[in-house]
């Protein structure tokens, strides 16, 4: 099918890309495309304005701060995946954004679009979720940032308001930390079924996790910490029975799962348990930085 | 809603064009400027039938409007083949018959072509995983990864 | 291998050529449907039905038609209105066959999610695509049914009046009281329920219509995607359009993929043509993917409860089979034979079974209509007879491999007669066996399973034996059994004063490369070099007769109206050659091309240079008449039977249930060989589409009537990281009757990969006592067979 029609507007700065948003009831802002652009062909989506933020400079880059890392929002899911620094200091990130769609949609869809357009399919956000990473938005009153707890409202709805735009994405990093992103692919989609976020923290000798944060994505209704696994790991021993009380919390509400075709709640919440493991195996086994 | 100028650069050639706002790319290339090669298979980002290189990455022209695309640079299949001649990958295909009803084959290309100028090595595997984003119904992929796999390590077919 | 020597003295013919269509496709350069842009031309989008089943109350088109840009708005009154045919009619009646009115667009009700209707014509697809959705339709819903023993057996508003319990017909094969004793008598009889989903084809090309009316002359001219162009201009005439044949062009420019999906004469491409008249100017329609999936006909829907009768000694009985296979809303051309005759005729499989008889009970239910899909009928009847010998080994604690083994028919019983009806041409069965049980090693496999069991760890090997009927023919049989058209193919070879050979024929490629196949055949007979051989199809301008691709029957059946018409050619030539060489015609040898008096080898004269003298006619035989080429049709004397064995194997992830399939063999005999090259695509083709279905397919109806796998994202059609690579292999065992000895490989694989995989995932978990489970095995599938989710 054809996308509806629109009204377009480049902006070549923020503060342009805010006030077309303002001044054009029922706007969009539009980065790489790949959320928005398909739910307009499919008709679930017909936005009147569509604002185009990809001709402002300085929101496509990957910086070390000193938080951690600043991801400009109109980065690729291809250049966050090979970026070293985000290897390095972010692994789950990367591992995620390579594990987005296919070549050509990491090449064109960017990680700020990816996060606000709220698709509770995607891959990033258990990645971010688990980082605890938040973003940085501005709009009419000024600049904010949104922590990726409070982001992900589900049904292509974010915190994210009207009026604002992404900026970045901002990633903390900490010593003796390790991270990882594991996805079991859905046939029918290429989205995750169900997508783990892991990252721990130790103690610096490597025995007692003193921080953790897991989130899942995939048939969810929307992107979401695990806080049962978490507390079962945090304050616990480095060893296979930690993981193994933690995986027993893998477990969500069976309502908060969406249809599929070919997977029902009991077989995902199943997986989430299945692949919480293989993260946890991963991060515990990876000899923190 | 009212046309905008923009400037495609096609294979090396300038071409300014008028579209609407929703005009998407792989329609301003098929239907404003002849470049039919570029299919259109699904509209979820799925079949990779459109794909072409914008500024020298593999991308799926159905998932980007034209209005977008101002000033770039677009390398679509018609511009594989240099005077005439097949490229390598192009002869690969056709010597294992990597192809059958065509369709595909255009955005299959480029994803390919765009893939094997970093490529080292890789592993069959690795050849299936970059061809994730190009559906085949036809061929069951074995020969399209033989051809990519041939055009690293011989080039053009040598059996000529 | 004998066969090879035989075909050791040919020099095109088996020979593994680069397609000469490929250059095309390759740059981009080649012509779909879609790439037709005409002067003038305007642009068709339909509206659809949202709902399952309801009455059309009203249609409001005033908004749409004051759209900026709707040049008109139509609906299914204007078509009646308009004094066409206006009918869809079905190939092939079977006695008691319920057929309902198939409209181009609705008027009463709308019977599935998908019908068509009203059609906007604007200047550009977008603005009808805007108009469609200020078309306001009011409807009244009824209450719907999409389960083909639903729409039996439950009590809802019937699909249409004609057919109160959705029943479009009761259709058995063989004596149920004969078949019944042989159960009786049996030592075992063992039985299982088996459903086989609907599968949407998935064509890479959506389909597409560009239809050119002319007013002055009042001709259509319309091209399309389609795999049988002169069936399609037949239809248009008599069923739709009521234009006279003779003045409808239909043109199948490339076509990008059909796997039977492409055969079917649609409403839609009917309407596209039919808004060209009404206005004058090119209409072009194209589907969306999404349209694409709700109007596309689907594949198989079948229930089934299925048994099989065996003695203690290994021997099959009987096999009795009742199914109930969901037609959709109407009747496409093929809806009919595909469950019935091309179904029950296969169910004896490769085995000896003395007794078989089949009941199946077509449905209407309110869903997109069925029709063929690759290996249509016969894949669901292998697909069934393969579950059951699994099943019946299981019971008799047999390998299933040896359980096969011994109900093969031996290759000194063909022509075989089986109790389904047909007669097989020719089989070499066991051979195609072994050389697969060889090539994968199964005895070790055997041994690594037992072995992988004592770790825990689920391996499953599959066996898969398969025959087609393929060909779809003859002529006169197929009329007995109720078709409404020929099983023929026609060619038309025809030398060039130049030397150059043109062949015509009514065979229509969607991949299947014969522009090169073809070639070779009739270089082949002719002795020319392959490039000088031009085939053309898919014009029916160009070419005056012809009935389409579909079924396995290209190489089969047009390959022998080619092969036959390139030997009268040759025949005619000889007589020339003879004439001018002043030698009587039985003197005159034929080789490589070149025509010469036997034993006096300087006296010559090639075969070019003789098409040169017949266009001359300067000095041509008494009484014969200038030109050089041949009108033949070819009507084949019983179908072919491609044959063979694949085998699957696959590990189980027990946490999971996800099954890697790690390796596939498939060793097929297509009788003669035309272009390894191109058999060996079509087998890796059809085994990703058996894979398909197996684990990832399937349409999908949710409790309202929607397709809930109605998008690219929501379907899995297989991503290359889906598959294994593929190792193939060959037999030739040629069929006696063709005139090349071909038997044609369109549809095998995807009839056997099917049942290989199925059977592979069931082997490894025989542990759990799993003895059958439904496609698409999907992990979770697995997961609670071995007791997940308890």
């Amino acid at each position: 099918m054809y996308a509806n029609d629109f009204e377009y507007y480049r902006a070549t700065s923020v503060a342009e890309a805010v006030e077309l948003l303002v001044s054009n009831e029922g706007a969009e802002p539009m980065a790489g495309s790949h959320g928005l652009l398909p739910r307009m062909r499919t008709g679930e989506e017909a936005p009147p304005v569509l604002v185009d933020i990809n001709g402002i400079d300085g929101l496509r880059s990957i910086e070390e701060t000193e938080a951690g890392l600043s991801i400009g929002a109109l980065t690729t899911h291809a250049e966050i995946a090979r970026s070293e620094l985000v290897q390095t200091h972010a692994p789950a990130l990367a591992v995620a954004a390579q594990a987005v769609g296919d070549i050509q949609v990491r090449n064109g869809g960017s990680i700020g679009g990816n996060l606000a357009h709220g698709d509770p399919r995607a891959d990033l956000p258990a990645a971010v979720l688990a980082l605890g990473g938040s973003v940085s938005v501005t709009g009419p009153d000024g600049s904010s940032s949104i922590d990726a707890t409070e982001l992900f409202h589900g049904d292509f709805k974010t915190e994210v308001g009207d009026h604002e735009i992404v900026t970045a994405v901002e990633i903390p990093v900490a010593a003796n930390t390790a991270s990882t992103y594991v996805k079991y692919r859905n046939p029918l989609s290429g989205y995750p079924l169900i997508g783990v976020g892991t990252w721990v923290q130790t103690d610096d000798g490597g025995e007692t996790i003193e921080a953790a944060r897991v989130a899942a994505t995939g048939n969810l209704v929307r992107s979401m910490r695990l806080e049962e696994v978490e507390n079962a790991l945090i304050g616990s021993a480095v060893d296979k029975s930690t993981i193994d009380a933690a995986v027993a919390e893998a477990a969500v509400d069976e309502e908060l799962y969406r249809q599929d075709p070919q997977a029902s709640a009991a077989y995902c919440n199943h997986l989430l348990a299945v692949r919480t493991a293989e993260a946890l195996d991963t991060v515990l086994a990876i000899e923190t930085n | 809603m009212s046309k905008q100028e923009i400037t495609l650069s096609v294979n090396g050639a300038t071409h300014e064009l008028h579209v609407e706002p929703r005009t998407l790319l792989v329609t301003a290339l098929r239907e404003e400027l002849g470049y039919t090669g570029a299919n259109v298979g699904c509209e979820t980002a799925r079949c990779g039938a459109c794909t072409v290189r914008v500024n020298g990455d593999a991308i799926k022209s159905c998932m980007q409007f034209a209005v977008q695309l101002d000033g770039a640079e677009i390398e679509t299949v018609e511009g594989l083949a240099e005077d005439g001649n097949l490229a390598p990958l192009q002869a690969q295909f056709q010597a294992h018959h990597g192809l059958q009803c065509g369709f595909c084959t255009p955005g299959m290309l480029m994803t390919a072509d765009t893939y094997l100028k970093d490529a080292e090595n890789p592993s069959r595997e690795e050849i299936r995983e970059a061809i994730e984003g190009n559906l085949c119904r036809c061929t069951g992929y074995h020969n399209i990864v033989d051809a990519i796999e041939a055009t690293l390590t011989e080039g053009a077919p040598t059996n000529e | 291998m004998s066969d090879a020597e035989d075909r050791s003295d040919k020099r095109v013919f088996g020979k593994a050529i680069k397609r000469n269509e490929d250059i095309p496709l390759l740059t981009g350069s080649a012509t779909y449907t879609d790439d037709v842009m005409l002067r003038e031309m305007v642009h068709l989008a339909i509206r659809r039905s949202d709902h399952a089943h309801a009455t059309i109350v009203d249609i409001d088109t005033s908004e749409a038609e004051a759209m900026d840009g709707v040049i008109a708005v139509y609906t299914g009154e204007d078509v009646v209105e308009s004094g066409v045919p206006n009918t869809i009619p079905t190939a092939w009646m079977l006695p008691g066959l319920v057929t309902p009115q198939y409209r181009m667009l609705a008027v009463d009700k709308v019977r599935h999610e998908g019908d068509g209707i009203a059609a906007v014509v604007a200047e550009t697809p977008e603005k009808a695509r805007d108009a469609l959705d200020a078309i306001e339709v009011t409807y009244e819903k009824l209450e719907h049914v999409t389960d083909p023993v639903d729409a039996v057996e439950s009590d809802v508003p019937p699909v249409h009046d004609e057919a109160a319990d959705n029943v479009a017909f009761d259709f058995e094969l063989g004596e149920k009281d004969v078949v019944d004793e042989a159960f009786e008598a049996a030592d075992h009889v063992v039985s299982v329920d088996l459903r086989q989903p609907r599968i949407i084809p998935n064509a890479m090309e959506p389909r597409a219509a560009v239809a050119d009316w002319d007013r002055g002359t009042e001709e259509l001219r319309i091209w399309m995607t389609s795999q049988n162009p002169h069936l399609h201009r037949m239809l248009l005439s008599a069923g739709t359009l009521g234009v006279p044949e003779n003045k409808i062009q239909v043109i199948a420019p490339e076509v990008g993929g059909g796997f039977g999906s492409k055969i079917y004469h649609y409403p839609d491409e009917a309407v596209t043509a039919w808004c060209s008249m009404q206005l004058g100017r090119p209409v072009k329609w194209k589907a969306s993917r999404m349209e694409a999936y709700v109007t596309d006909c689907h594949g198989r829907d079948h229930t089934t409860t299925a048994e099989i009768a065996v003695n203690d000694d290994g021997t099959v009985q009987g096999v009795r089979v009742e199914t109930y296979a969901g037609l959709g809303a109407q009747l496409s051309q093929f809806a009919t034979a595909t469950p019935s005759y091309l179904y029950s005729t296969i169910l004896s499989g490769e085995y000896a079974i003395p007794a078989i008889y089949c009941r199946v009970i077509g449905a209407f239910t309110n869903t997109t209509p069925v029709d063929a899909y690759r290996g249509a009928g016969r894949a669901e009847g292998i697909y069934v007879i393969e579950r059951l010998m699994d099943v019946a080994a299981r019971e008799l604690d047999m390998d299933p491999a040896e359980f096969r083994r011994r109900n093969l028919i031996p290759a000194d019983q063909f022509p075989y007669q089986t109790a389904a009806a047909v007669i097989y041409d020719s089989g070499e069965y066991e051979r195609a066996m072994d050389t697969a049980l060889e090539h994968i090693g199964y005895d070790d496999l055997r041994e690594r399973q037992k072995a992988l069991r004592e770790e825990g760890r689920y391996l499953g090997i599959g066996v898969g034996n398969f025959v087609e009927s393929a060909g779809l023919s003859p002529s006169g049989l197929a009329g007995d059994l109720g078709a409404q058209a020929g099983g023929w193919e026609s060619s038309i070879v025809r030398f060039d004063s130049t030397g150059t050979v043109t062949v015509l024929v009514g065979t229509a490629d969607q991949g299947q490369g014969h522009r090169t196949t073809f070639a070779q055949i009739a270089a082949e007979e002719l002795g020319v070099d392959i490039d000088a051989v031009n085939v053309v199809e898919g014009d029916t301008d160009q070419i005056p007769q012809g009935m389409g691709t579909y079924g396995s029957r290209s190489a089969s059946v047009g390959g022998g109206a080619i092969a036959r018409g390139a030997r009268d050619v040759r025949e005619k030539a000889r007589e020339i050659a003879a004439h001018q060489l002043e030698a009587s015609v039985e003197d005159i040898g034929f080789d490589d091309g070149e025509f010469h008096v036997v034993g006096a080898p300087d006296r010559s004269m090639h075969i070019q240079a003789v098409a040169a003298q017949a266009y001359l006619g300067h000095n041509l035989p008494e009484e014969m008449d200038p030109g050089l080429e041949s009108t033949n049709f070819y009507d084949p004397e019983n179908f072919t039977f491609p044959f063979g064995t694949h085998v699957a194997v696959v590990e189980i992830d027990p946490e999971t249930g996800a099954i890697d399939l790690e390796r596939y063999v498939a060793v097929d005999d297509c009788g003669e060989i035309i272009n390894p090259l191109i058999v060996e695509g079509q087998v890796h083709g059809g085994i990703a589409q058996g894979i398909g279905a197996a684990l990832y397919e399937g349409a999908v109806y949710d409790d309202d009537g929607h397709l809930t796998t109605r998008r690219m994202d929501e379907y899995a059609v297989p991503h290359a990281t889906y598959l294994p690579d593929f190792e193939t292999e060959n037999t030739v065992t040629p069929s006696p009757h063709n005139p090349i000895g071909v038997k044609g490989v369109g549809e095998s694989a995807t009839i056997a990969a099917a049942p290989t995989i199925v059977s592979a995932v069931v082997d490894a978990l025989e542990p759990f006592g799993v003895t059958h489970l439904d496609m698409p095995i999907t992990p979770e599938r697995v997961w609670r067979a071995m007791g997940g989710g308890d």
